[in-house]
């Protein structure tokens, strides 16, 4: 920049060097983001280019006098050269049915963006896509110079391409081993993540060398007991303070189950936490402490609302680990007592009662966890491990037909090749590497680079798992956690206030709540209370009612404080001031 | 608020007033006041524009009193500018009777106001708890969450959202606690700077009679200890004195979530009362947590609702003995003049004529929000009645009675 008076001049000479690198670095940044979709037309992309033209040509018939080549071309390019998306896009771009508002206008976006860059890019070569943008704002200051440099550093790195499997088929050809997600919960400190550490230890997940590790590690801070806890609590919060504070996840396989594991916190600081760890399992495993007046002060407390919360979420079987056995000597009398309370208990959160499994087991010594016990005064038991238990359970139905339903569990930065990548439970529907997913409410599309579903990249998810997909072509501020990602041709409606179906398990007035729908977690209101509802028939017993007292069902009228993809069927649960007061189900957008 | 001048006949309630409003929460009260027809007189600049004698145009900025009568106010919490439209109902050389002028009412400048149809008993009591010179509590407060800060300013009549943080937070990770630990460090330094920016510290030397005000930190499980852990290391890091000066005043405190409606929670847990003393929002948040409980005893001596509570009133049932009226202020600012009226004559009603009591809530509160859930106004009553709601018919018969899948 030539400085034009003495001015300018001596602001210049403030300019040290360092501002110049840090723009460059900045820019190149941005310049590798952008080289993702980056224009590396290879001799194979046109020969490719120029055969699926011909295709589209004879697909699209007498329509075809209308579509320009440039415009075929680029469609092909969107769709990754797949000649029957590319028509049907075609077709609706030239003005024949258009079914549905939303993909249409995503679609004209895309078209809009690619028009941009196909003017700057050579004619021949149909279309260069995300880093002209981007260029064009970080070029200002420092002129032509860097900006050529950076268009040398730019890496070579083909688009994502798809490859356009039909993953409901290779599913099933695949013949996978049974995949099950768990969440373990119960009241804090009844030992948790002792006895997911004890289980991963004995299963040879975590190796003698870590656990010694973890083992030295907590005997210099004095509390050795707690070093099979460490293998979930990572952070030096939850180490130092003793507590879970998020969900942990970790895997397992057995002969013929994956498992998938969410440890959930037990504090009710963090019961928000554990909404979203249960919403991405399909089971929960209550852990309950044998030991005298724990058992009790975990009924009042988070044993309850873990199971009201894992209830609520549409959990149908559940195992209920009774924990600290060694504390009571194996009494066989206490497991039954404990037994006898929970079934009531858990009968009346509407459990079915063959679907309780009980097992007595000690998670620090690990017996009956994977090995039986050995003890004499635990003869008694006969039934199941942990184990062995996990292995049995039923799994519910997975929505594989339907459309694309992803909750974000978590958004953060993997590593330098993939800088955004998210984390969530597919609700229903299939997904596979070169997807184009939409993220609401920010409505923003991005590219599915690559899928790992337990660390171990593959090409589709499909749903029940819990994959973590590698995106591009959107900016991280689109993400947030308990967003939904859907298919773009069959988004989720954003709402502000919905009508719901809810059983109260505190009173309810029109009053600020917190909404949680699985990851999502929004402030928001009962506005009014419309009709309270009879429990078994779904009839209407009293129109707008003015309080709801608990195991009363209700109608309500839910209001966002801003719209939230929820949809029709969604399960919502309801909080205020830390408690739970109720669950319900979306009915409509009110 | 200064009253400089009021005359006021006591019987008719005619007259008029001038103040001098003196800090921003001045503002809000005047807003409180300010009525649709009412008359206010205050210094405005208007741009007047003049023919001269050869034909020519010319305009002019110029500083006059203006008289208007009132047509619609408008109040933004955020930087406390109250603006108030009317038309000009006192002509003078520069405007013309009826030309639109909107006064922005600026702090340290008197207006005069003067009730259109005289001042009524609410309005006498606005205008006596807005001349209350008393020390008034301030605080600001931090609701945190991982990732998620609102900052506020409370005031003994206003909340005031005054900035959100929102940075995303990476959650814990197997095998990478990193990108976690790294995003809460960007996030406690990103909320510090802006609640710095927010409560401008004073600077030891220049101004040293500028108060401290108290800072409250709340939070679900850990965040806020660790965030005053920051705040302690960075003042001594910087060495920035007048933030090491600030930590003393901070209290910590336990919310169940990083919304601002915990706030409410927070207000009237012992542990901060005590530190507040008796304030009006803490007055308020109790008196709606004693309600709320009533509520759940369900014996119908709490009622809620415009109707209910109007039946209630009329059946005397909000009296003497424990009878409270809680009616949210935002209804005595309607537009609708017959509105305001139904609401001052059901607080007069009850003050003189039943000796009940009535606590006028701040809209700008958080128990004053959850009042307005409730539909704006509520009771709690002297003796149990039942079924206030029921004889108004079926006026709503449109909902249906489908019988879907029961959730649980």
């Amino acid at each position: 920049m030539p400085p034009k008076s003495g001015v300018s001049r001596t602001r210049n000479v403030g300019y040290d060097d360092d501002d110049v690198y840090d723009d460059d670095d900045d820019y190149y940044e941005a310049g590798e983001d952008g080289a993702e979709a980056g224009d590396g037309m290879t001799a194979d992309d046109k020969e490719q280019m120029r055969v699926g033209t011909m295709q589209i040509r004879e697909a699209l018939g007498e329509m075809s006098g209308f579509a320009s080549d440039e415009q075929i071309q680029e469609a092909l390019w969107h769709y990754y050269y797949d000649i029957a998306k590319s028509v049907t896009y075609l077709k609706n771009k030239l003005g024949i049915a258009p079914k549905q508002e939303a993909p249409r206008q995503e679609k004209a976006k895309t078209a809009s963006r690619f028009d941009q860059a196909a003017s700057v890019a050579d004619q021949n070569a149909p279309a260069t896509a995300g880093s002209t943008p981007k260029k064009k704002r970080n070029a200002t200051t420092n002129g032509e110079k860097l900006a050529e440099s950076v268009e040398r550093l730019n890496v070579d790195e083909p688009r994502v391409r798809s490859k356009n499997l039909n993953v409901v088929d290779e599913f099933e050809k695949s013949g996978l081993k049974r995949m099950a997600n768990f969440v373990v919960v119960g009241h804090v400190d009844h030992g948790k993540s002792t006895l997911m550490g004890r289980l991963l230890f004995d299963l040879k997940v975590i190796d003698q060398r870590s656990i010694d590790k973890l083992r030295k590690e907590a005997e210099t801070i004095g509390k050795s007991s707690f070093a099979l806890a460490w293998v979930m609590d990572e952070t030096s919060e939850e180490r130092s303070r003793g507590v879970t504070v998020d969900i942990a996840t970790n895997y397992f396989e057995t002969d013929n189950t994956r498992f998938t594991i969410l440890d959930a916190p037990g504090h009710k600081d963090f019961i928000p936490n554990m909404i979203s760890g249960a919403s991405q399992a399909d089971f929960p495993v209550l852990v309950i402490d044998a030991s005298t007046n724990s058992f009790e002060a975990g009924l009042k407390g988070q044993t309850k609302e873990h199971i009201l919360i894992a209830r609520s979420m549409g959990m149908q079987h559940i195992i209920v680990a009774v924990n600290k056995m060694d504390t009571v000597s194996w009494s066989k009398s206490r497991f039954d007592d404990i037994s006898k309370r929970m079934t009531a208990f858990l009968t009346e959160a509407s459990f079915s009662e063959k679907r309780i499994t009980f097992i007595p087991l000690a998670g620090i010594t690990g017996e009956n966890v994977i090995k039986r016990v050995e003890n004499s005064a635990a003869h008694w038991y006969t039934g199941e491990t942990l184990l062995e238990a996990l292995e049995h359970i039923e799994l519910p139905q997975r929505d594989l037909q339907k459309p694309l339903r992803l909750s974000v569990a978590d958004v953060f930065r993997g590593d330098i090749r993939s800088p955004l990548s998210i984390s969530g439970r597919i609700d229903s529907g299939t997904l596979q590497v070169g997807d184009v997913i939409l993220a609401l409410p920010a409505n923003e599309t991005a590219t599915i680079k690559s899928i790992e579903v337990q660390d171990t990249p593959v090409d589709w998810a499909v749903a029940g798992q819990i994959p973590t997909l590698h995106l591009t072509d959107i900016d991280p501020v689109h993400l947030r956690q308990g967003d939904m990602v859907c298919a773009p041709n069959a988004p989720v409606k954003l709402v502000k206030a919905f009508t719901s179906k809810l059983l109260a398990f505190e009173h309810v007035l029109p009053m600020p709540v917190e909404v949680f729908r699985s990851t999502l977690n929004s402030p928001g209101g009962i506005r009014t209370l419309s009709a309270r509802l009879n429990k078994f028939t779904g009839e209407v017993v009293k129109k707008k009612p003015r309080i709801i007292k608990p195991g009363e069902v209700a109608r309500v009228v839910v209001q966002l404080e801003r719209e939230l993809p929820i949809e029709e069927g969604m399960r919502v649960v309801i909080r205020e001031r830390g408690r739970t007061v109720g669950a319900g189900l979306m009915e409509n957008v009110a | 608020m200064k009253l400089l001048k009021s005359q006021i006949e006591q019987k008719t309630g005619d007259g008029w007033v001038i103040l001098l409003p003196e800090e921003p929460e001045d503002m809000w009260h005047a807003y409180n006041l300010i009525q649709e027809h009412d008359q206010i007189r205050a210094k405005a600049v208007r741009r007047v524009s003049k023919v001269s004698d050869s034909g020519s145009t010319s305009s002019q900025r110029i500083t006059l009193d203006l008289t208007i009568a009132v047509t619609s106010t408008e109040f933004d919490i955020g930087s406390g500018q109250l603006h108030v439209s009317g038309r000009v109902a006192k002509e003078n050389e520069h405007v013309k009777l009826g030309q639109h002028h909107t006064l922005d009412l600026e702090l340290n400048r008197k207006f005069r106001l003067e009730k259109a149809d005289g001042w009524d008993s609410v309005a006498l009591e606005q205008l006596k708890e807005a001349c209350d010179t008393d020390r008034r509590a301030e605080l600001w407060a931090v609701v945190l969450g991982e990732g998620t800060a609102n900052i506020c300013m409370i005031t003994e009549h206003q909340t005031i959202l005054r900035q959100k943080v929102e940075i995303a937070v990476p959650r814990k990770r197997r095998g990478g606690v990193d990108g976690h630990s790294k995003g809460m460090d960007r996030f406690f330094s990103t909320t510090l700077s802006t609640l710095l920016r927010q409560i401008d510290l004073p600077n030891t030397a220049s101004t040293p009679q500028a108060k401290t005000l108290p800072l409250l930190l709340a939070s679900p499980g850990f965040v806020a200890t660790a965030f005053l852990a920051y705040i302690r290391a960075e003042a001594t890091r910087t060495t920035n004195k007048p933030l090491m000066t600030l930590i003393p005043t901070i209290i910590i405190a336990h919310s169940s979530s990083a919304h601002i409606h915990s706030l409410n929670e927070i207000l009237s847990s012992p542990a901060i009362t005590t530190k507040l003393s008796d304030t009006k929002f803490a007055r308020e948040t109790a008196l709606m947590d004693k309600f709320n409980t009533l509520m759940r005893l369900d014996d119908g001596r709490a009622w809620y609702g415009p109707r209910e509570v109007e039946r209630a009133v009329d059946k005397g049932a909000v009296g003497r003995g424990g009878g409270v009226l809680m009616i949210n202020n935002a209804l005595f600012r309607a537009q609708n003049v017959a509105e305001r009226r139904r609401w001052v004559r059901l607080v007069d009603r009850v003050r003189e004529v039943e000796g009940g009591e009535v606590r006028v809530l701040s809209s700008l509160h958080e128990s004053g929000k959850r009042l307005e859930g409730l539909g704006n106004v509520a009771a709690i009553l002297t003796y149990p009645l039942e079924d206030l709601d029921e004889e108004d018919g079926n006026d709503a018969a449109g909902e249906e009675g489908e019988s879907g899948e029961m959730i649980i």
